[in-house]
């Protein structure tokens, strides 16, 4: 068989438990009818690519995303890696095959099954050991039934989990989060992933943020006071930030990208497919690809999507030179490991420094970028303001 | 020849939303010198910027016929007049061109500032004036008591005045009545040599200027050579006719009492001053009509494209504005902040938001401006004096010997809950009281010299905020006084904005500083490093704040690898800086340079 590129696969599964109060994402809860045809669509998707070439690339990485995927039964996810294993080219031993699980969404019998269908990497959404911030996050479930889920999936013997935590939560302290960090490193998971809370516009968390913050003119007050609700200050929050990397690092965490950490070996494969511009094609409600130089979206219209409709025509972009070299920059600096000079010389047939000279200049003399001959990397304080740079590499 | 018996020439005064445009209307409709389709809402106003404000910014004029009711056939020659204390030399001229104004005054407000201002114009002139008290139709129309009022304050005889509601039609032809048997005709000598009074000109690029005129004695026809006594113009008559409403009607002569227009292939509006006498250049008048003057730029600002490459295009659009209005005046200049502009002069604050509307609105531009500036006099110690419109001019303090800002009388009309605040206010604003009259129970006139420097930025809107929008305010320039006066710089990351610097009196310029840098504190997003703002006088820092550092901007969600919104975040953060202004390694955006504007002073 002749050598194709590999490609990874995202499916998307839009439904959730219950919306959590700082969520934007394309996800909703749904009940089992829909749940039903949602995964009858996916499938029909995933066999419309029969015999296709893209359907004969090696898959590396598959990653089921929401939403909550673990709200699907057992049957509904086998059904789903089962139509992709039919029309695309899995090699059960090559491929990373990820998935998102909410705590309080399966049972010990479930992390079997799901082990059993052959998912091998796990990324459970905790956000936070301490129940009183999940609460105040709209999350549903505690952190003891958290260590439930991780200790069934490593019962049935799963060897790569990660953690999602979240930092600046209301009513959090520096304190408090660094005692976290320390009892889910004892846990040893190989992933974890750690953002800071952003309030966007348009979620119950930013309503009420505002509405308390307003009605109370900045001070406490009430049953569930201010104080607890109040987010941490901009030190504070810094502080949190910078705690992360360093008790990370302590348990011998490597931050490999802006947010994610990893032990050796375990950086996840498919995160970095994103970064580095490799080829992936999303399946599923609002999925997005990137395919022969084109950014396509499928239709975010649910019952469009049920009826059979998938790619949103007037969403797909077609990436000419400037935007890959612009992605390319963005992107690849996420990485810690930085923009490989090399690459994009071969891609672009000119060097980094003929196309971004003054703007790498200006970066590296305030301290925020590091060059090597073979590098270019955002430096620890470049990380902080990361979005401005970018923004700077936009032509 | 026409029979200067059956000519009136009259103009309609009142205060601001008093109806004296809407009159206009209904007589010209009464006339039939327009079917009501032809007539647009307010057929005097014509530029849109007027009708959307509401206010009259050029001189109109339409002559009427009207056949009264002792059986007669009348020219009425309607001159509307700008309706706003910045045009006030206009309005004297046009009231010039008169022989009788119609007072309107509301019948639910009364008498306001700008009602005594005109009214007092119009006897300066010598102008016959008679009331009528329109808006009678309000629940609120009081006509007794205004009629009353017109007659303790303004000493006009009211009881018989015409109680009319243009809005509605009502009463319109007591008006024309009123106009024919108050106002005299006028009584020129049509044998006499050429004198005509130049009350208005617009340019026209098939026709050249257009002169709008009165004239007082002689004739003028097409060949005629004309002279313009002040600027020493000449030309040789086009074309001479008078106005339909909305148009120009050619005829064969204006003689001694008409109101028309004359054109004369002249290119340039400088060369018909408003003002100015027209004469006969074979057989000239022995001396012009009195009142000309050279219209003087009260305000000055900066004006620069947002995007410096639109330069040609603000350029051309100045000039193609000024070919209309010769009293804007501009030449160019260059700021380190802004690049280049023009400096421009404006009769006051509404002559320059007028200006820089239609510069932003009919030719597509889009601006920064600088604060507003007066016109400061400089007596340097080797005895020159500077007249100084630009602020970053100012020569070193060790070579001034003193300096001298522009005051004005200013009437405010206020009722009589409202007097202490507006006191406080004038007082705030170094006005200087000198009394105050009582108009009846509830309203008081209120006399203050202000210096105009005080005034220019947001007196207008303090007052109105102070006094729930009741307080009305006219005023004229007085003169110069000498003052302590410094100059106040703004430094942004210890660089000194040129465009940021004003004129301020000393014992204000702390006050002034310290709200500048706030609010500039407020304008400047935060950049990856700390950026002092400070307010300095004569090198010495008066007011500090910081813009802390940017911290943290991370976007740390991508999800499932719909990089889109991503890239369309980063792309919103570069279009915003493209907004800004470079100064040194500072962005600062647009809006901040007109903050100086925006300082509330409650």
């Amino acid at each position: 068989m002749e050598k194709l590129p590999p490609i990874s696969l995202y499916v998307h599964i839009p439904f959730c438990v219950k919306k959590c109060d700082y969520c934007d994402f394309l996800s909703a809860p749904a009940d089992e009818r829909v749940r039903q045809e949602y995964v009858s669509a996916l499938v029909r998707e995933i066999t419309s690519y029969r015999e296709t070439a893209l359907a004969r690339r090696p898959v590396r990485s598959i990653f089921l995303g929401g939403g909550t995927p673990s709200v699907l039964s057992v049957q509904q996810i086998g059904r789903i890696l089962q139509a992709i294993r039919d029309y695309f080219y899995v090699n059960r031993d090559a491929c990373e095959i990820s998935m998102e699980m909410n705590p309080g969404t399966a049972d010990r019998e479930k992390c079997f099954e799901l082990c059993k269908l052959g998912i091998n990497r796990f990324s459970i959404g905790l956000q936070s050991p301490d129940d009183a911030c999940l609460r105040r996050l709209g999350r549903i479930h505690t952190y003891r039934q958290f260590l439930d889920t991780y200790g069934w999936l490593r019962e049935a013997g799963c060897s790569n989990i990660n953690i999602d935590l979240m930092s600046a939560l209301p009513g959090q302290h520096l304190g408090d989060y660094a005692d976290g960090l320390h009892k889910v490193c004892e846990l040893g998971p190989e992933h974890i992933s750690a953002y800071s809370l952003i309030l966007e516009e348009g979620t119950p968390l930013f309503d009420r943020y505002y509405s308390l913050h307003n009605a109370t003119n900045g001070r406490g007050a009430g049953e569930d006071g201010f104080d607890s609700w109040s987010l941490p200050d901009e030190d504070e929050e810094r502080g949190m930030y910078h705690e992360t990397k360093r008790i990370l690092a302590a348990y011998g965490y490597e931050r490999y990208e802006i947010s994610n950490y990893a032990r050796a070996g375990y950086a996840c494969y498919h995160n970095c497919v994103y970064w580095q511009r490799g080829e992936y094609l999303g399946l599923g409600l609002g999925a997005a690809s990137l395919l022969s130089e084109r950014r396509l979206k499928n239709t975010v219209d649910l019952p469009a999507y049920l009826g059979g409709r998938t790619i949103d025509e007037e969403q797909t972009l077609l990436l000419d030179e400037k935007d890959r070299m612009e992605e390319t920059m963005y992107l690849g600096l996420r990485m810690m490991q930085g923009v490989d000079r090399n690459r994009f010389r071969e891609t672009f047939h000119r060097t980094v420094e003929q196309v971004y000279g003054p703007v790498i200049e200006k970066y590296r003399s305030m301290g925020l970028l590091q060059t090597t001959d073979s590098h270019i990397m955002l430096t620890e304080k470049g990380v902080d303001v990361s979005n401005v740079i970018f923004a700077d590499f936009l032509l | 020849m026409i029979n200067q018996d059956r000519i009136r020439n009259f103009c309609i005064i009142a205060h601001i939303d008093h109806g004296k445009s809407t009159l206009a209307d209904r007589i010209i409709e009464m006339t039939g010198a327009l079917t009501e389709r032809e007539m647009q809402a307010q057929v005097l106003d014509n530029m849109d910027l007027e009708r959307e404000r509401g206010i009259t910014i050029k001189a109109q004029t339409v002559r009427i016929i009207y056949k009264a009711k002792d059986g007669q056939e009348y020219i009425l020659n309607l001159i509307d007049t700008p309706g706003h204390v910045d045009f006030n030399y206009e309005v004297s001229r046009a009231l010039a061109a008169c022989d009788g104004a119609i007072l309107v005054v509301d019948a639910a407000q009364g008498i306001e500032a700008q009602t005594l201002a005109n009214v007092y114009l119009a006897l300066d002139h010598d102008l016959d004036v008679f009331p009528v008290i329109n808006k009678i139709d309000l629940p609120s129309a009081e006509p007794q008591r205004v009629k009353d009022e017109i007659e303790d304050v303004i000493g006009l005889e009211a009881q018989d005045a015409p109680l009319i509601s243009a809005k509605n039609g009502i009463g319109i032809e007591d008006v024309l009545e009123k106009v024919v048997s108050a106002i005299p005709a006028p009584k020129g000598d049509a044998l006499a040599p050429l004198k005509a009074l130049i009350f208005d000109s617009l340019y026209d690029s098939y026709k050249g200027v257009i002169i709008f005129c009165r004239i007082v004695d002689g004739t003028v026809k097409k060949g005629t050579r004309i002279r313009m006594m002040a600027t020493g113009a000449t030309a040789e008559v086009v074309e001479v006719g008078y106005f339909g409403a909305g148009q120009f009607i050619p005829c064969e002569e204006l003689t001694a009492g008409l109101v028309g227009y004359i054109t004369a292939s002249i290119k340039n509006v400088r060369d018909t001053a408003v003002g100015d006498t027209v004469t006969d250049d074979n057989r000239p008048c022995d001396a012009p009509l009195p009142g000309y003057k050279k219209v003087q730029s009260m305000v000055y600002c900066g004006v620069y494209p947002a995007d410096g490459a639109k330069y040609p295009e603000l350029r051309d659009a100045l000039e193609k504005l000024q070919l209309n209005d010769a009293s804007l005046q501009y030449e160019p200049e260059t700021s380190v902040a802004l690049g280049f502009g023009f400096r421009c002069g404006f009769l006051g604050l509404l002559h320059l938001d007028v200006i820089q509307e239609r510069l932003e609105r009919e030719y597509n531009l889009d601006l920064v401006t600088t604060a507003p500036s007066v016109v400061y006099k400089v007596y340097k110690t080797d005895g020159e004096v500077i007249e100084l419109t630009n602020p970053t001019n100012l020569p070193d303090p060790s070579e001034i010997e003193h300096m001298e800002e522009p005051i004005v009388e200013a009437e405010i009309m206020v009722t009589t809950e409202f007097i202490g605040p507006i006191m406080e206010l004038c007082q705030q604003r170094r006005g200087i009281y000198h009394g105050m009259e009582y108009m009846e129970e509830t309203r008081a006139l209120l006399k203050y010299d202000l210096p105009l420097n005080e005034i220019i930025y947001d007196f207008f809107d303090a007052l109105k905020s102070r006094s729930r929008g009741y307080a009305s305010f006219d005023y004229d320039l007085k003169g110069y006084v000498p003052s302590s006066l410094v100059k106040l710089d703004i430094l942004i990351n210890r660089e000194e904005v040129d465009a940021l610097s004003f004129i301020v009196h000393k014992d204000g310029a702390y006050e002034r500083g310290r709200k500048m840098c706030e609010k500039l504190k407020e304008e400047i997003p935060r950049h990856l490093f700390e950026i002092p703002i400070q307010a300095a006088v004569g090198g010495k820092v008066i007011a500090r704040e910081t813009v802390k550092a940017m911290r943290k901007d991370v976007l740390a969600k991508c999800y499932g690898g719909d990089i889109t919104r991503k890239k369309k975040l980063l792309e919103k953060q570069k279009e915003g800086k493209k907004r800004m202004r470079q100064v040194g390694n500072v962005e600062v955006p647009q809006k901040a340079f007109m903050s100086v504007l925006k300082l509330d002073n409650q």
